[in-house]
């Protein structure tokens, strides 16, 4: 098992060195020059050029890449163009905003998808199948800003039952923290829950028919337990590949959802900073999210030996 | 929601009437601020946080009159080549740094020699800084410049800490240290900045909060829905499509107030090889398109009738607003018989960028239809807003929807555009008569005087036409019904002397 995760852990490396490349010449291709967005309404030549030097933005683009690199080998990932912030402290603060929005999302996600998709396999054909698919192409369908827009004016406004918007950290107020992220995660968890559902649904589907079920079932186990014990157990090795999967669906969502609830997360800081030819946020929340990705899958890897026992003894 | 909990067991607590003093008032603003700093910073958010943070030499009523602060007294000399300010005595930093003649001379210093600082254009015409005595100094000019005192009313004469500063570098915009009414506690990216009550303030007994929190809430609904949800106190620049929605709901107030500033449409006359086109040749065609547009119907469709229709760099409301050069109302006739004159019977088609936002958008394709009706063909290059600042400076434009936030002093809403060598003319408007007159008009001090030539500056751009102004913005508080003693200026700032909460 170790010998199988060093080796993934030696692809991964390319990969990252491939996408901060390939994000760094992208963002260079851009139009739009950071540092006139960054002058706003009055640009003075001199302080345009004062600032193209400190940031080295006069250097040929693999000049700057190579500077780059060697500053993040160091752990410095540069300061950002519009609030001279460490990008570091930037991602630092955000990150951990994400990570609660997403896993607050990938709860509601799993509460509602799993059961609903293990439920209607179960009863396939019935009513409650049908009654769960369309909720399930509903939560594909609506889309997420339309959602949080309606949540906010009818939670928020109309019952005044949760906070409308904002971030508060954990640390200050554990409760107020959760409650004011139940909005945001529950719109981002829907459309997750969606996926997960019918995933779900289509394992279970597979494991139903197979031998052993039937098996399990003539030596007269409950119902309940063939299907747990027996049945999803087995389907849940797709699952899981999907929720790691799922990871990058989680961000890609959270840039919208953080947008909406303005949530001062990674998702709010990507965007700001593309808007604001910000290139050395962008670069930084690239790295890292990459990172996180090939973590959650080799992760995910690591999830099915202990989940299937026949692959620990290859 | 913490605090009205807390309020609520103070108020369940205590058998006597004793109401909670208001502690935290909450500000949602259109966006996150840049640097926190008076000298390189940008943003239009910005100044409005540095409001309360930093106080400056000299301030503005709502009338654009300028007033004390930090400065009691001033005076020019006969030539108007030196302006002696008297200070505030007992006015100390938030670090305890005492303010005297000497930290006015080292930010003066600073604003036009840090290497990001955007001031130095502001301040480029003292030349040296004399201290007379703790509390008086003469500033010595390289010639007459009216606009001085306007500027000190804003970034270029906010005042911060000496020590801090030289301490800090480049980096005080991290943790900046003013003498304002309150000081900078904590920010945390997109999400908070939070002040909190400077207790030496020379004016304390003014200020009623303990806390001032910004909140950068971008989404015009969601910063609405927060000020109907009573998560904050105050919005800034509340959407002028949600006026009638605000002005029914209860507990709201609404307090608008129009803008130093103006939208309109800047040509490309002379800014490189696409300034020779039809449009940039011919200043009859823009005066065609002008009589084309029905100012009052746009401001109508687009902003509920909440701006106001702009044919002049300045608002009506202002001191420099010229009476008789008023609006005119839509000709398509005349219009015609102008587009017929320069060749053009059938109209001619127009290639206008605009940046890619709601309001932008909708005010160009009203336009562009109005166009239509004298055969003008206006396209339209929706580009992302960093985009079109960059092809504006370049001149790969044929007309740009482009504006400006507007300036106290009226030279800042007209040198720097309409002077051949003005730092944002991207039009490449150039005529030394124009030249001249703003030259001169910085140097007289009269206002009079200096009113009547900015009379003949735009009798001159009006005619040429290389910026067709369409309409002023109307900046509209959104306020909780139990804020109390809030004044609306034109420059969009939030001053939060005199504010309070009702309890």
């Amino acid at each position: 098992m170790l010998n199988f995760l060093l080796r993934r852990v030696a692809i991964a490396l390319p990969t990252v060195i491939l996408i901060s490349i390939f994000v760094f010449g992208l963002q260079k291709l851009l139009p739009g020059d950071p540092v006139l967005a960054m002058a706003g309404e009055e640009r003075d030549p001199e302080v345009i050029e004062f600032l193209r030097e400190k940031y080295r933005l006069n250097d040929p683009v693999p000049v700057q890449y190579l500077a780059w690199v060697k500053g993040a080998l160091t752990g410095d990932l540069g300061i950002s163009l519009r609030t001279n912030q460490p990008v570091t402290e930037l991602i630092g603060q955000k990150l951990p905003v994400t990570i609660q929005l997403a896993v607050m999302a990938l709860i509601f996600a799993m509460v509602i998808g799993i059961p609903a998709g293990i439920l209607s396999a179960v009863k396939k054909g019935t009513v409650t199948d049908y009654v769960a698919n369309v909720v399930a192409l509903s939560g594909l369908s609506i889309p997420n800003f339309w959602l949080g827009i309606m949540l906010i004016l009818l939670v928020a406004v109309n019952w005044q039952l949760l906070p409308a918007s904002g971030y508060v950290p954990p640390s200050e107020d554990l409760w107020l923290s959760i409650k004011t992220m139940l909005m945001p995660a529950f719109v981002l968890g829907t459309a997750l829950a969606a996926t997960l559902m019918r995933h779900t649904r289509s394992a279970m589907l597979g494991v139903l028919k197979s031998d052993y079920v039937r098996t399990a079932r003539a030596k007269g186990l409950a119902e309940r337990r063939v299907i747990l014990r027996h049945a999803f157990r087995n389907a849940l090795t797709p699952i899981v590949t999907l929720t790691a999967l799922l990871f990058g669906e989680l961000i890609a969502g959270a840039v919208l959802t953080e947008q909406i609830f303005t949530i001062p997360g990674f998702g709010k800081l990507v965007v700001d900073a593309v808007f604001n030819r910000d290139y050395a946020v962008v670069q930084g929340i690239v790295l890292v999210t990459a990172l996180g990705f090939i973590v959650m899958n080799i992760l995910a890897d690591a999830a099915y030996f202990v989940l299937n026992p026949r692959l620990r003894k290859q | 929601m913490t605090f009205r909990k807390t309020t609520l067991l103070a108020a369940l607590l205590s058998a006597t009437a004793l109401s909670a003093q208001a502690a935290d008032l909450r500000v949602a603003l259109q966006s996150d601020p840049d640097i926190l700093d008076p000298d390189p910073g940008r943003s239009f958010v910005g100044r409005i946080v540095f409001t309360a943070l930093c106080d400056k030499l000299v301030d503005i009523t709502p009338d654009l009159e300028i007033v004390p602060q930090l400065a009691t007294e001033w005076s020019w000399n006969e030539d108007n080549t030196q302006l002696t300010l008297q200070l505030r005595e007992g006015v100390t930093f938030h670090d305890g740094t005492v303010f005297d003649a000497q930290a006015v001379a080292d930010n003066i210093e600073r604003s036009q020699t840090l290497g990001q600082s955007q001031r130095k254009t502001e301040l480029s015409s003292i030349t040296e800084t004399e201290i007379l005595g703790p509390h008086e100094i003469r500033l010595h000019l390289g010639g007459p410049d009216a606009t001085l005192l306007a500027q000190f009313a804003d970034r270029a004469g906010m005042m911060l800490s000496p020590k801090a500063a030289a301490e800090a570098g480049d980096d005080f915009g991290l943790n900046p240290v003013c003498s304002g009414p309150f000081k900078f506690e904590e920010r945390v990216a997109q999400d908070r900045i939070v002040l909190s009550k400077f207790a030496e303030y020379w004016n304390a007994d003014e200020i009623n909060f303990d806390t001032v929190t910004y909140l950068p809430i971008p989404d015009d609904t969601v910063r609405f829905a927060n000020l109907q949800s009573g998560d904050v106190d105050i919005i800034d620049r509340l959407a002028a499509t949600d006026l009638p929605q605000a002005r029914s709901a209860e507990g709201i107030e609404v307090e608008p107030v129009v803008s130093l500033g103006y939208q309109g449409l800047t040509f490309n006359l002379e800014n490189g090889e696409r300034g020779d086109n039809p449009w940039g040749n011919d200043p009859r065609l823009r005066r065609a398109l002008s009589l084309l547009i029905d100012r009052e119907a746009l401001n109508q469709v687009v902003f509920e009738g909440a701006y106001q229709p702009a044919n002049q760099p300045f608002p009506p409301a202002s001191p420099w607003y010229d009476a008789d050069n008023p609006l005119q109302g839509r000709d398509v006739e005349q219009a015609r018989a102008l587009l017929a004159e320069a060749g053009y019977p059938d109209g001619l088609p127009l290639e206008v960028q605009v940046p890619n936002s709601t309001q932008p958008q909708q005010v160009m394709q009203v336009i562009q239809s109005m166009a239509a009706e004298a055969g003008v063909d206006i396209t339209l290059r929706a580009k992302e807003f960093a985009t079109l600042l960059n092809d504006q400076a370049a001149g790969a434009f044929e007309a740009s929807q482009i504006g400006w936030s507007g300036r106290v002093d009226p030279d800042g809403n007209t040198h720097i555009f309409l002077h051949s060598e003005g730092g944002l003319n991207d039009s490449g408007y150039s005529k030394p008569e124009v030249d001249a007159l703003l030259q001169e008009a910085r140097a007289v001090t009269d206002t009079a005087e200096r009113k009547a030539l900015y009379d003949q500056i735009q009798d001159i751009a009006d005619a040429d036409g290389p910026i067709l102004y369409l309409y002023h913005q109307t900046w509209i508080w959104g306020l909780d019904d139990d804020i109390e003693g809030f004044k609306a200026y034109p420059d969009g700032m939030l001053r939060l002397e005199g504010v309070s909460k009702a309890e």
